[in-house]
């Protein structure tokens, strides 16, 4: 006849301040019935409390067959006694012991009944493999090939929206074509004017140091001429419509597609190719040239203001030399490449947004991609047609 | 309450007691989601407070304000989910902010909140990978975070299949009975407020004010409003004097 001893009170070594921190002691009854009292208070402000020290408890021998609780002194209470609980009925279910609820206050056990409720899905957790470096450099590289092969296909098919739309056949809105129009062109005359004055200014003044050397101070004119119109005028203005246009371009029809505009467009029969991609793209090629031609102009009036105040050159006698140097084929290099710089950077903002996952995260993540390979693309093609055009001797 | 000029609603006052379920109810565009922002804070009332157990809302100051605001809870119509972040980082971030935990007790308890809405083992998913009512809850375990003692719910059952939304709304209960939380919600499921509501409040679009209040069962079977009789009744127009039991009278 034995009755009910305690086997042990506080756990090795400690002293009842860590017990109080703690909020738990355990005791073992020799029935195997492991009581647990909760005291104190169990909320978040006083931080965290460690099921591990109680679950060992379960695995020592002898091992409790059932645990139950005493929750009299338990003070105020949230989730995290709730996951301290949670935890530990998960040890105990692997273990086999029983757990005995009725002690806690009614709330807890509801709430411990409900976190166990629904059981984990199976195969709802992901396993994440970190690849090793061969398999990331094949994947990146097989990406790159589809993403690449996916751009040509979003082409083709803007292509042909566009000879639908030249033969009359596309469904567009009139009216959605005229503000593409205003908004890639009019709208962005003040930075474009801004930016190819100041780039004029500054060909002019590296200029100006040089050629001063030689006392062909006059020639000024000629670098600053044929530099905008044949490269820079076409460059900088695209480069700045790739970050003005073609980011609001993505980032429109990205958050388009979130809101299931696009599939609204889609059910109702409309191609958005043909609604939302194709007056963009013209917009923006009719635009960027026109765009290209005024910052020429304004670039050279930057090259004609510096070379007047710091090199005594008579602004007529400038635009004499200018006219001279910058020929018909100069104005009509810069301006094909603008046509194909307004292209490919609508036709880039567009692929990235059509491409556009459903998400806020998404969208940032296409206005980037589209600036950035608006760039890239941009900077490429100069290079190979400047290349082109010195063979050709154009 | 309004926007610039424009008046939404006029005169509202109404006592939400402490362990309620309190329905703020109405037609669309009356104004129900725009009272919600004004009670978490989002908006500025044009005239009049919000007070949170005597103390007022807007006349309080800034860090004050935040104070009482963590003590709620909200979830929004559209999930409100970043969508940059896996629903573990989304819970997990108010109590990387507002508690001194380490992240593996902070791992621990977004997974916790994540198992009482019943999404356990969906902590690395994205908000857009996982179906809209999984979204509503994930949401819910976010505004469960810091134990508020205040849930708000903007339509929770909005777009949600009858199951689910019966299924969200036992939650909710659980929820009150359990933590001890007061909840409001903005809802115009009729299943919805009849099943859970304590007490409400009728917003009415054309008069500008609320034009009933009490607890929904009540307001059905007594308000003598024809208009909240149609929304309750969803458009059946049943004379409502001919109910036996109108002769109290509402506020």
């Amino acid at each position: 006849m034995v009755a009910v001893t305690q086997v042990s009170v506080s756990p090795r070594g400690k002293g009842s301040a860590s017990a109080a921190l703690k909020g738990w002691e355990a005791d073992l009854l020799t029935v195997g019935e492991l009581r647990v009292r909760l005291f104190g208070e169990w909320v978040l402000a006083s931080g965290a409390r460690s099921s591990t020290e109680l679950s060992r408890r379960l695995s020592e021998t002898p091992s409790p067959t059932k645990i139950s609780f005493d929750s009299r002194e338990l003070g105020a209470w949230d989730n995290v006694l709730i996951n301290f609980l949670n935890k530990l009925e998960a040890v105990a279910a692997e273990r086999a012991i029983a757990v005995d609820r009725s002690g806690l206050p009614g709330g807890v056990q509801r709430l411990v009944g409900l976190a166990r409720a629904v059981p984990e899905r199976q195969g709802a957790r992901r396993t994440q493999q970190q690849p090793d470096l061969l398999t990331r450099v094949g994947q990146s590289s097989l990406g790159f090939f589809e993403t690449t092969a996916d751009f040509v296909a979003f082409l083709g098919e803007a292509i042909i929206g566009i000879g639908r739309m030249l033969v009359g056949r596309a469904r567009l809105r009139r009216s959605d074509l005229m503000l593409a129009i205003e908004d890639c062109g009019p709208s962005a005359l003040p930075i474009v004017a801004l930016i190819s004055f100041l780039i004029g200014l500054i060909l002019a003044f590296v200029g100006a140091i040089q050629l001063q050397q030689f006392g062909a101070a006059i020639f000024v004119a000629n670098l600053v001429g044929v530099a905008m119109v044949r490269e820079m005028g076409a460059m900088m203005t695209a480069i700045l419509m790739s970050g003005r246009t073609g980011a609001a371009f993505a980032a429109n029809l990205g958050t388009m597609q979130v809101s299931d505009e696009v599939s609204a467009l889609q059910t109702l029969g409309i191609p958005p190719m043909e609604f939302l991609v194709v007056p963009r793209i013209v917009a923006l090629s009719l635009m960027m040239p026109l765009l290209t031609v005024f910052a020429n102009i304004v670039g050279i009036l930057g090259g004609l203001l510096i070379a007047w105040l710091m090199l005594d050159i008579a602004p007529i006698t400038y635009y004499n030399q200018t006219s001279g140097a910058v020929g018909m084929n100069d104005w009509a290099v810069g301006l094909v490449k603008a046509v194909l710089f307004g292209a490919v950077v609508a036709i880039v903002g567009c692929w990235r947004g059509m491409r556009c996952q459903r998400s806020a995260a998404a969208v940032g993540t296409a206005a980037t991609s589209a600036v950035v390979v608006c760039i890239v693309l941009i900077i490429v093609i100069d290079a190979t047609a400047t290349v082109i055009c010195t063979t050709l001797k154009i | 309450m309004a926007y610039g000029d424009f008046v939404i609603q006029r005169d509202l006052n109404f006592t939400i007691s402490k362990g309620d379920i309190f329905i703020i109810m109405g037609g669309s565009g009356c104004g129900k989601s725009t009272l919600l922002r004004h009670l978490v804070g989002l908006q500025v009332p044009a005239r009049g407070r919000v007070l949170f157990s005597g103390e007022s809302l807007w006349d309080a100051e800034q860090e004050r304000r935040d104070a009482i605001l963590r003590k709620t809870g909200v979830t929004y119509q559209a999930g409100g989910l970043w969508s940059s972040m896996t629903l573990a980082e989304n819970v997990a971030l108010p109590l990387e902010q507002y508690t001194d935990l380490s992240p593996a007790e902070i791992a621990d308890l977004a997974s916790l909140n994540l198992a009482l809405v019943g999404l356990a083992g969906f902590e690395d998913y994205f908000p857009s990978q996982i179906s809209g009512g999984m979204q509503k809850r994930a949401g819910l375990a976010r505004a469960m975070a810091l134990s508020p003692e205040v849930l708000l719910f903007d339509e929770p059952s909005a777009g949600l299949d009858p199951i689910s939304s019966r299924l969200l709304d036992d939650l909710i209960l659980e929820l009150r009975d359990s933590l001890g939380a007061t909840i409001v919600m903005v809802t115009h499921e009729l299943a919805s407020i009849f099943a859970v509501g304590d007490n409400s409040v009728f917003l009415d679009p054309e008069t500008k004010t609320q034009i009933a209040s009490g607890a929904p069962k009540q307001l059905l079977a007594e308000c003598p409003d024809p208009k909240v009789q149609r929304f309750l009744r969803r458009g059946v127009v049943v004379a409502a004097g001919k109910t036996p039991a109108n002769q109290g009278v509402l506020a």
